[in-house]
Parts: C-alpha cells; structure tokens; sequence
C-alpha cells in the first residue's frame, strides 16, 4: 500500500520549487531531493509525480527534454520556465500566507 | 506545452504513449539503482495503465483523438456495406450536385456583388411604365438629357449613364474581320466611382467625356485582352473602326470587371459622348441611371430630388407630343413613379428574365435533395436497427448516450462530406451546361462563375445541413436503445419501421411534385413548339443587311431578282426585320368606327412586295403590294386587324389613320387581308398587324429606319444556310453598297424565343428522373427491410399455412399506405408549385388533369418495380430454415 499522501495538495508548490534550485532533474530525482530536504517528514506518492509533471507540462510551467543517462537508457529531465517561474512566486507567497495565517490561530486558541 | 504541441501529440497519440511507458520504465530503474526492491517500486506506482492514461489526456486533446476513433469507426461501418453506402454518396451527390450548381447561378445571375467600390450603395433608376397590352412594368431606360437634367439637379449622389450592352462587330486595323463583341457605352466618371484601376494604359475619366463625338477612345476588358490580344501590351495605341471612325485602344480594365450588364461580358467601354445620336435625342432610351448616394446624405432626399427632375422632364417631352395624344397616354407617361432599385449585382434583362425560373430549379433541387436525404436517413436507420444489439452492448459496459450519438453521427458526417465532394464537382460540371442551354448565338450568355469561397461555404453549409438533416434522427434513435430488451434479442422496430413508411410518404410527395411540375413545362413548351405561327418557318433564311443610311430602298429592292436567280432559291423578299426576332414597331391607329385608342397598339412592319408569298402567309382577300406601292399610301392588313378596326364586313376600301407629326394623320387605304401571324413573341395571342410599303417617295422619309433590313429568301434544299455564301456574294455582287451582317434561319429565330423554356423543361425533367429513381430506390429499401425484420414472423405465418397473397400484403400494407397518402400531398404541393410557376406555362395550365394524371401513373409503376424484387424474397422465405436459423 502507498504511503498517505503527506503533501497536502502542495505538490506542485514543491516541484516548482525544486526545479527552480535545480534545473535539470528527472521525475526520480526530484522525489528524491522532496524527501531528503524534507529529512522524509515529506514523501511524494510516485504514482501521483508523473501525471503532475505532465500536467504541469502543458500548463506551461515546466518544460521537459531527453537525456541519455549513463546506463544508456533514456531519461526526461525538467527544468522551469518563464512562466513556471511566475506560478511559483504567487503559489509560494499563497503558501506562506496560509501557513502564516494557520500558525496565528494555532498560537491564539 | 502550447497547444500545438498538445495537437500534435493527439497526432502522434501512439508514439506519445511509448514515450509515457520509456519515463516510467526509467523511473523503476532509478528505484532500482537507488537499491529499492523492484517489485516493491513497482508497487508504490499503483496501475501503470491508469498512470498513463492521465498522463496522455495532460498532454493530448483526447476528444480530438475519440472523434477520430468515431470516423474511423464509421469508415468502416460504411466499407462494410459497400453498395448501400456507395449508393446512399451517389445519389446524395446527384442532389447536392444539383443544389450547387443552381447556387452557383443564382449566385452569378442574382447576389455576386460586381467587383467595383461599394457594390451595396449602387442603385440603379427604374421607371414605371404601361406596357402594350395595357399593364403596368419598371423599366430602366433613360434618355441622356434626362440623365443630365438629374446628375445637375442633385448633387448629393453621383450619377452615372451607362448604356445597355449593344453587339457590334469590331475590325482592328491591319485585322481580319472580328466577331461581334458586346459594347458598353459610359460616363466619364464611371471607372472612378466604380474605384477601378487600370490593368494596363489608363480608363476612361471625366476629360473623356465632355464633347459630342470627339473622344474616339475606348477601354477594353481583361478577358477580351486575353482573348483577343494574348495579353500583348502593345494592344494600347491600336484602332478599330467603328461607324466609320477610328477608335483608339487607350486601356485595359482591371481582371474581373465585366461590365453592369450581368449575363453579357462587356468587351469594349467607350465614352457616353461618342454614342452622339442619343446624346441630343430627348426622345433615344439608351442608358440606364446609376445612382451612387454621396458618403453622409440620405438616399431617401437623393431620390425625391431625382423624381422632381424626371418628372420636370417628362412633362418638358410631352409638349413636343402630337395633339392628337390621348390624355391617358400623357398622364401615364407624366405620372411614372421613379424608384431606386438595388443595383450592386449587375443589372440586365437576364436577371428579370430568369429570376423566376432559377428560383423553380432551386424549389426542385431542394426537393431532391429532400428526397436523397430521406433515402440515406432511411439507410442509416436500417444500419442502426441491425446494429441494435452492439449499441445495447456499448451502453452496457459504461458508454454515454452521447457517445453514442457521436458515433452514429460520425457516420453520416463521412457520408455527406463524401457526397458533397462528388456534388461540388458535379456542380461545378452542371452550372456552365445551363448556362450553354440559355445561350444563343445572338445573345450569348456570359457568366462569371468562379468557384470561390461563396460557393465553398454554401458546399459545406450544404453538407452540414444535410448530415444533421438525415443523420441526426437516426443517431437519437440508435442512443436510445434500450439495452435489456436489445440484447434479450426482442426489438422496437415497429416505431423505427413507422418512420421510414413516414419518410416513404415524404418522398412520394415531392417526387410527385417535382414530376408535376417537369410535366407542365414540357406540356407548354410542347405547345409553343406546335403553335400555328401563321406563316412556313422552314427552310427559310434570314438575311441581315446593312448599307450607309443614304442608300434608298429601291435600290435595296433591285437586288431581290438577283437573289431570286440563285439556284435553290424559291423566293425572296425584303421586310424591315423578320418576324419573332427581337424587334417591333406599334403604334396607334384610329378609324371611322374607333377612336385612337392608347394601348393596345396593334403593330406595323414595313414589307416589300411578294413578302407574303415568300413567309407563305395566305392572301385572304384584296392583293399584295405591288412594286409602285409608296409609304403611306396603300396598306395590307391581317384578319386580326380587320375584325378589331372594321368589325365583320370586308376592310378593302376602307381606311385608317396613324398620327405623324404635331396634329398631322397619316392615310393607309386597305388594299389586302391576309392570315394573322404572331408577330414579336411566340406566348402572345395573335395581335393586330399592318403592312406598309417599305419604299417611300423620292425625297421624303420611309416608315423604316434606313441603313439595315432584312431578306428574307426561301430556299429549296433542306439546308438553307447551306446557301449563305453563295446568297452573302450575290448580295454583294447585285449591290455593292449592301453588306450582309448576319445570316439565320427563322427557325433558329423560333428557337431563340423559347429558350427559357427548353431550360426548364430540360432542368425540371432532369430532377423529375432524379427523383424518381431515388424514390424507387427508397421505397425499395424500406421494403426489403421489412421483410428482412419480419422474417420470423413471415416464417410462422407460412409454417401455420398463410397464403402468397396474405404475406405479401402484410409486408407492403403500411408502405401502401405511405404511398397513397404520399401521392395524395403530392397532389396538393403540384397544385401549389403550378400557381407559383403559372406564368411562366403556356398552353396547358398546372392543375390540367394530364399533368397530374402523368406523374401518378409514373410513380405507380416505378413502385411496382421497386416492390417487386423484396416481395419475391418475401415469398421466398423457407419457414424451415428460417426458424432454425433463429
């Protein structure tokens, strides 16, 4: 059984973010960066990556190219775009907001 | 991902999904790098199918890649039943092939805007006027002072004078003798208004147009360039001769422009100011009035100031009237309303002529159309009941109502766009041979008939209409299905069997219709081919002939021994024109027993002597003329004339007068009677006629316009234009001041006159076959699938000892019905059609019983042959076998 999704529905914020610091990964590698930043408090459910990956494709946030890795199979690495960009800044300070609202109430109760 | 790229991976949907599976498959191997259990990745994955399926609709257009699925489908419902489906396209083709090319004529003849500047704010002035036979008509008409009178008096709008199209034969220096091309005559600020630019050397402008006769310079159209020139540019500085005067090629207008005059293609364009003659003549009828409202005025204030001029004008011109006018005459001619008609499509007397009969082809075409539609949505749902078992599968394992819906209307999308594929080049065929059919060498038709964006979107229009048409009822029915009785192998094909009898019915009732109506014209066109003209119409030729406007008649006479010496000539004669060609001269007359009266005008023609004898036009008492015989003087009346003038006693000796000039009669003693004939129009009754001499005293003026006249020579031989250069030499020979122009035989004439209506009963007989062939061809279809439905049940029946005559009448009683009460509507909608298309049958009115008694007895047949072939499979069912198979 898959893990319960720990992501809160924040998994775009976290791969944009990801991409934004590091150009150039594939759908494995930024799961992997998601945990070990997040010290595995957070894990990427892998079945859920990769429709969001391509969504976010046609969205036009990210854009994705082949690689040849050195095991010579084929590997599709993002990197963010102009307007991957743009999404990020406002889904970031969206979060932060929320997160900074959500502490208030939990400091005032 | 622009959406290009999501197009184009729905182009590419199975390469896309490899692509999806290689990132997936890279990601268990990095998993398995990592030092993660393979099966264990796997797992965490969930469903790799799923996975990919989200991926691919994030990245494709996937209603783009159902639809296809749809078509492709649907290609293959329909390569399975090749025959129904390729004659369901044919015979759809055949209707919409139809429907185009009328669109394509009403098109040209009618809407096409002209290509000039703001073709939707030109009007054309028309006039009101009470014809000879005492009715009111609009006519166009306009003297040049009249034109001159209105371009000052209002100088809100532009005006232009453009003449009517005349034929003139054209000889470039240096040329061999040209064909006879069409003439326009303008005003100088026409090309101008119009925003046309030259396509070589300059147009005509308003410094070409100030004097009478002195600017000998003419435009020649794109086309005649082309046609003529080879598109040489040193066409420009070249001259033609034309009344006796050089005119010099200064242009060549733009590609595309044919002149107002829509159905004529104008090939030459020349100042107004060198057609001088109807410059100065108040009374020369010569141009039409085009009338362009300047930007910011009111086209209402333009056209009341437009009426006070001409009505200014008019009564200016009746002064100048003999006294003896009568009252009504001047108050008519006074009275005339002007009004402006929308002119941006051309003006001609094509339009009005084939307004009405274009307007009957579209009514049939539809019709067909109608009846093509009803034979495939009948095929479609034919296909649907057998398909009944599957859709009830479908819906079964989670598929919508609309998918299903998108399904069978994928199919009938396939079949109309293939249909209009075949009717867009039937189409494109068909529109041209009308056009050759209503074409004449004396007045040949010229259409511009491009097959452009217009004709493009009334095709797909076409085509969408049509599918929604027959396919959309069918696909409703299809989703419907219910899928526990469909499957259980029970069907509801009872309602579906119903409305295919209903469209069975439909059918019949158009098919009726149409045959109906292509009855009538033949029937008139029938009558006016067998008509007693009055006169022998074969083997007699025509003659035209000109000669400067000094040379008298006599001498013009002199030449009719010499023709008359010919071998194979059995007579000849000389009149002013011949009879049933395109002209006439009417006029009023009074006598001791009636007044003059102002309409109906009986009419006049100017005769040499032995005329008679040569048109075979019987002498019924008195003589002809004889070779001393002057204008006015003696006159020979027909026996229509005698009756209406002189009542029932014999008119020799009497007398009648006609006005000449101001308060002045002139005299004709009646000297002989002859036969009545039709005179100017193959559909008139047989009208008034008077002869007169055509030659006149020395010195004064004759009745007959002088320069041009007509022989007319009867030949021996069965060929009579086999005679014309032999006739067109000794002419020249006997007289060398004449020249013959042009040679025709009256039938040719004859011909010419009911053009119109061989058209439509060319047309109409075309879709009446059409229709009948589809109708059969349905009713065969609704029939055979009866007995296929029925199969079982006939078989029972047969096993329980049902007679031949009892299946067969179980099988065809509802179509039986359809098909009387098809006949029946049919009936009602051809006597509805004959009222819209009364006047233009002659003879033989719509609603005449043969003309309904025809079309029933064609459609009774061709439905006995087309139920034949399903009811012999009927009674060919082996009860046995049957109900095994089952």
């Amino acid at each position: 059984m898959a893990k319960p999704d720990s992501l809160q529905g924040s998994l775009d914020l976290l791969v944009l973010k990801i991409l934004s610091r590091r150009p150039g990964l594939h759908g494995y590698a930024i799961m992997a960066a998601i945990q070990e930043i997040s010290r595995e408090v957070l894990r990427v459910e892998e079945g859920s990556l990769y429709p969001a990956l391509h969504r976010m494709e046609s969205e036009g946030w990210i854009q994705a190219e082949w690689v040849t890795k050195d095991s010579g199979r084929r590997a599709r690495i993002y990197r963010l775009t102009e307007q991957g960009g743009i999404q990020l800044a406002a889904s970031e300070s969206r979060w932060l907001a929320v997160a900074d609202a959500v502490g208030q109430v939990l400091r005032m109760a | 991902m622009r959406w290009w790229t999501r197009i184009s991976n729905t182009l590419r949907g199975q390469r896309l999904d490899r692509e999806i599976d290689e990132e997936l498959e890279s990601h268990l191997e990095e998993a398995a790098r990592q030092g993660r259990d393979t099966a264990e990745a796997r797992r965490a994955f969930g469903s790799a199918l799923r996975l990919r399926e989200q991926s691919h609709e994030a990245r494709a257009i996937t209603w783009i890649e159902s639809a296809a699925a749809d078509f492709v489908f649907g290609w293959r419902q329909l390569r399975k039943s090749r025959n129904a489906s390729a004659a369901a396209i044919l015979s759809l083709a055949l209707a919409t092939g139809a429907c185009t090319a009328v669109f394509r004529l009403i098109d040209a003849v009618l809407l096409r805007p002209m290509p000039v500047a703001d073709p939707g704010n030109l009007y054309v002035a028309a006039y009101t006027y009470t014809t000879f036979d005492g009715s009111i008509d609009r006519g166009h008409g306009s003297e040049y002072p009249a034109f001159v009178r209105m371009r000052d008096a209002v100088p809100e709008a532009e005006l232009l004078a453009i003449s009517y199209a005349t034929r003139i034969g054209v000889r470039f220096n240096g040329g061999p003798e040209g064909e006879r091309q069409f003439l326009q005559y303008v005003s100088g600020n026409t090309f101008l208004s119009f925003g046309l630019k030259p396509a070589l050397g300059r147009l005509i402008a308003p410094a070409d147009d100030l004097k009478p006769g002195a600017h000998p310079v003419a435009v020649i159209s794109h086309d005649y360039w082309i046609r003529q020139f080879g598109g040489d540019p040193g066409v420009l500085g070249r001259t033609f001769h034309w009344n006796g005067t050089p005119v010099e090629v200064i242009g060549v207008a733009p590609e595309g422009f044919t002149g107002t005059e829509t159905g004529s293609m104008t090939d030459i364009f020349m100042p107004v100011m060198m057609n001088a003659k109807a410059i100065g003549n108040p009374s020369w009828v010569w141009h039409r009035i085009w009338v362009r409202a300047r930007p910011g005025s009111d086209l209402r204030v333009v056209r009341d100031k437009l009426r006070a001029a001409f009505h200014s004008f008019r009564r200016e011109q009746v002064r100048s009237w003999p006294g003896s006018t009568p009252q009504q005459r001047i108050d008519e001619f006074v009275g005339a309303e002007l009004v402006l008609e929308p002119a941006g499509a051309g003006v001609s007397g094509l339009q009005r002529h084939y307004h009405r009969p274009l307007m009957i082809i579209a009514v049939l075409a539809v019709m067909v159309l109608l009846i093509a539609c009803a034979n495939v949505a009948n095929l479609l749902t034919a296909r649907a009941a057998a398909r009944a078992r599957e859709m009830a599968l479908r819906v079964s394992i989670g598929a919508g109502r609309g998918r299903l819906v998108r399904l069978v209307f994928a199919e009938s999308l396939l079949i109309a766009v293939a249909a209009s594929g075949l009717g867009a080049l039937l189409g494109w065929w068909g529109a041209p041979l009308v056009v050759r059919m209503v074409s004449t060498p004396d007045s040949p038709v010229g259409l511009v008939l491009p097959f452009d964006y217009r004709v493009a979107a009334f095709s797909a229009l076409l085509t969408l209409m049509v599918s929604v048409l027959f396919g959309l009822a069918p696909a409703l029915r299809a989703s419907a299905v219910e899928p526990a009785a469909a499957l259980k192998g029970g069907d509801s094909s009872r309602g579906r069997r119903r409305s295919m009898s209903a469209m069975v019915a439909f059918q019949v009732a158009f098919c009726f219709a149409v045959f109906s109506t292509a009855c009538t014209f033949t029937a008139s066109l029938r009558y006016l081919l067998q008509r007693p003209l009055g006169f022998a119409p074969d083997r007699l030729l025509l003659l035209e002939t000109v000669s400067a406007e000094t040379v008298r008649f006599d001498v013009w006479l002199q030449a009719i021994p010499h023709i008359r010496a010919v071998p194979g000539v059995e007579s000849a004669a000389f009149s002013s024109w011949p009879l049933l060609g395109a002209s006439a001269w009417r006029d009023g007359v009074r006598t001791a027993r009636a007044g003059l009266e102002a309409s109906p005008a009986p009419y006049f023609l100017s005769v040499s002597p032995g005329w008679f004898e040569t048109m075979r036009i019987p002498l019924r008492e008195g003589r002809d003329f004889r070779p001393g015989d002057v204008f006015p003087g003696p006159a020979v009346v027909d026996s229509t004339f005698a009756r209406r003038y002189f009542g029932e006693g014999s008119p020799l000796g009497q007398f009648f007068e006609k006005p000449a000039t101001r308060d002045q009669w002139r005299r004709f003693d009646v000297a002989g009677v002859v036969g009545p004939v039709l005179y100017e129009n193959i559909r008139e009754p047989f009208l008034p006629v008077a002869y007169v001499p055509i030659n006149a005293p020395a010195g004064q003026a004759g009745p007959a316009a002088p320069g041009w006249g007509t022989f007319v020579v009867r030949t021996a031989g069965s060929d009579p234009l086999a005679l014309a250069p032999l006739l067109r030499q000794e002419i020249r020979r006997a007289r060398p001041e004449l020249r013959v122009t042009s040679v025709r035989t009256q039938e040719e004439l004859i011909r010419t006159q009911t053009v119109r209506e061989r058209m439509l009963a060319a047309s109409s007989a075309f879709f009446a076959a059409v229709a009948l062939l589809l109708a059969a061809v349905g009713l065969y279809g609704v029939l055979e699938y009866a007995v296929v439905r029925q199969r079982r049940e006939i078989g029972i029946r047969m096993a329980l000892g049902a007679q031949a005559a009892d299946v067969a009448g179980r099988v065809s009683a509802e179509v039986a019905a359809m098909l009387a009460f098809g006949s029946l509507a049919g009936f009602g909608l051809s006597l509805l059609s004959g009222r819209f298309a009364s006047s233009l049958v002659h003879g033989a009115g719509a609603g005449d019983p043969l003309m309904l008694g025809i079309p029933a007895m064609a459609i009774v047949v061709a439905s006995a042959l087309a139920a034949v072939p399903p009811l012999l499979r009927a009674l060919r069912i082996a009860p046995a076998v049957t109900l095994r198979a089952d």
